[in-house]
């Protein structure tokens, strides 16, 4: 059956939603929706193609957007997002992710709500800020912000949640305890003899293996890394790239060894891709080494940043690849990172890309 | 038009909580001794917007601004009988 792919892109202005066949030549671009309120991640159910929306306004608070007919309508619920009296109340929702029948939505100050009717009404997993480490938690760049929820595909009860600055947690139990993941990764701005704490890290964006929960990739604030235990011992591979420093990685969606990451230049240099030329690089083997994809993308006088949750693959059988910019230009591949082009321009910061792919 | 009573006062919602709920009325009678309970009483005609007013430490949020005689106004501000409320969104949230 013939099939339509659809690119969620959040902005800082509202939520865009582009869309081709499976050619992926031509984009239609519409938008924005959600009343033009910042919005930090989308993603969409291809299941039931229902699409959310995760943002905040500054004056009404944290909300997800739902639409059931691919961003014609949408409902707006902010209902939930409670911490205890006295605490900092929740600024924004920052992060979704739908599995086994639930909604989690990661919000700033770092936290993780759930929904368990499809995102009408929203409960904190309080054990996360119940961790031990929780009074050394501090904001990044972006805020104090939990940004990346991996959801094991199989098992309900496991997931992997990302917190800038505090690092990698997972539960075994549903939310009930987690636990630091973090063994191996580099808090590179701590004084030396510092550098490998148990919490702390700067964690930018976690991705999972396709077809391997165990294997997760990551991208701090120094390093890329990958485990192949769930996070019980991470491995550098930033060999082989011009920088430690980026937001965002991806995984292919068919090949668990096929990883993209878009090093900038660094986090005090500018943090744009280095020498203003566009590249995204991909390992074919777990990343042990790494080849710089530039045809189609800027080549002088490039001086954009990629945001964490900005870039994604769809689950053709070719896999595209597309990321946006901070400069408002979302880029795509349709045979996997080896040509480029622009798919919309001119739109405002992009937060976040996701695709959905659904029948025609 | 709702009957009002001697503790009723009028409030003005802004725009741009009338964009997220445009079944609601920009001006309209309450009844309500304070700011908390007069957020109560917005909530239970049109839930949610309860959320869009007050957090959780509870306050009023930071960049909503509710103006009573020209002052800006907590949720303990007691509103006096045929007062005027505003409710503002602030500039800077924009």
């Amino acid at each position: 059956m013939a099939k339509r792919v659809i690119l969620l892109i959040g902005t800082k202005k509202g939520t865009f939603i582009a869309e081709s066949d499976e050619g992926r030549r031509e984009w239609s671009l519409k938008g924005p929706f959600c009343d033009a309120w910042p919005i930090n991640h989308v993603i969409g159910d291809a299941a039931t193609g229902t699409i959310y929306a995760a943002g905040g306004n500054e004056w009404f608070g944290p909300s997800v957007w739902k639409s059931h007919d691919l961003g014609e309508t949408w409902t707006r619920s902010g209902n939930g997002f409670n911490y205890p009296e006295g605490e900092d109340p929740v600024k924004s929702a920052w992060s979704l992710a739908k599995s086994h029948g639930r909604l989690h939505v990661g919000v700033e100050p770092a936290g993780l709500f759930v929904s368990g009717d499809d995102g009408e009404k929203f409960e904190h997993v309080e054990s996360l800020r119940a961790h031990p480490s929780r009074e050394t938690w501090v904001p990044g760049a972006g805020g104090l912000i939990l940004h990346s929820i991996v959801p094991h595909p199989d098992e309900p009860d496991q997931l992997w949640v990302a917190i800038s600055t505090a690092g990698v947690f997972h539960t075994a139990d549903g939310g009930k305890m987690f636990e630091a993941r973090n063994k191996g990764t580099r808090a590179g701005f701590m004084p030396e003899g510092m550098q490998y704490p148990e919490t702390g890290q700067c964690v930018h964006c976690i991705v999972m293996a396709a077809g391997r929960p165990d294997r997760l990739y990551q991208q701090n604030h120094t390093g890329m890394y990958r485990c192949d235990d769930g996070g019980e011992q991470w491995v550098s591979i930033e060999e082989g790239l011009p920088s430690e420093f980026g937001f965002p990685a991806a995984a292919h969606p068919h090949d668990a060894d096929t990883v993209y990451f878009i090093p900038l230049n660094g986090a005090i240099e500018g943090r744009y891709v280095p020498d203003g030329k566009a590249a995204v690089w991909r390992s074919r083997d777990a990343g042990d080494t790494w080849t710089a994809l530039r045809n189609g993308l800027p080549q002088e006088n490039a001086f954009f940043g990629v945001l964490r949750q900005a870039m994604a693959t769809d689950n053709l059988d070719q896999a595209g690849i597309y990321f946006g910019t901070n400069t408002g230009t979302l880029y795509g591949s349709r045979d996997e990172g080896d040509t480029w082009g622009v798919v919309a321009q001119h739109l405002p910061v992009i937060h976040s890309v996701e695709t959905m792919v659904i029948d025609a | 038009m709702r009957e009002t009573s001697d503790s009723s006062c009028e409030v003005v919602l802004p725009d741009a909580l009338l964009r997220l709920y445009p079944e609601a009325e920009r001006r309209l009678t309450v009844s309500a001794a304070d700011v908390d309970a007069l957020i109560d009483e917005l909530n239970q005609r049109w839930p949610g917007m309860g959320t869009c007013l007050r957090d959780s430490r509870p306050s009023v949020r930071k960049h909503i601004s509710i103006m009573i005689d020209g002052e800006r106004s907590a949720l303990e501000t007691k509103i006096a009988p045929g007062a005027t409320v505003y409710v503002l969104t602030a500039v800077s949230g924009g």
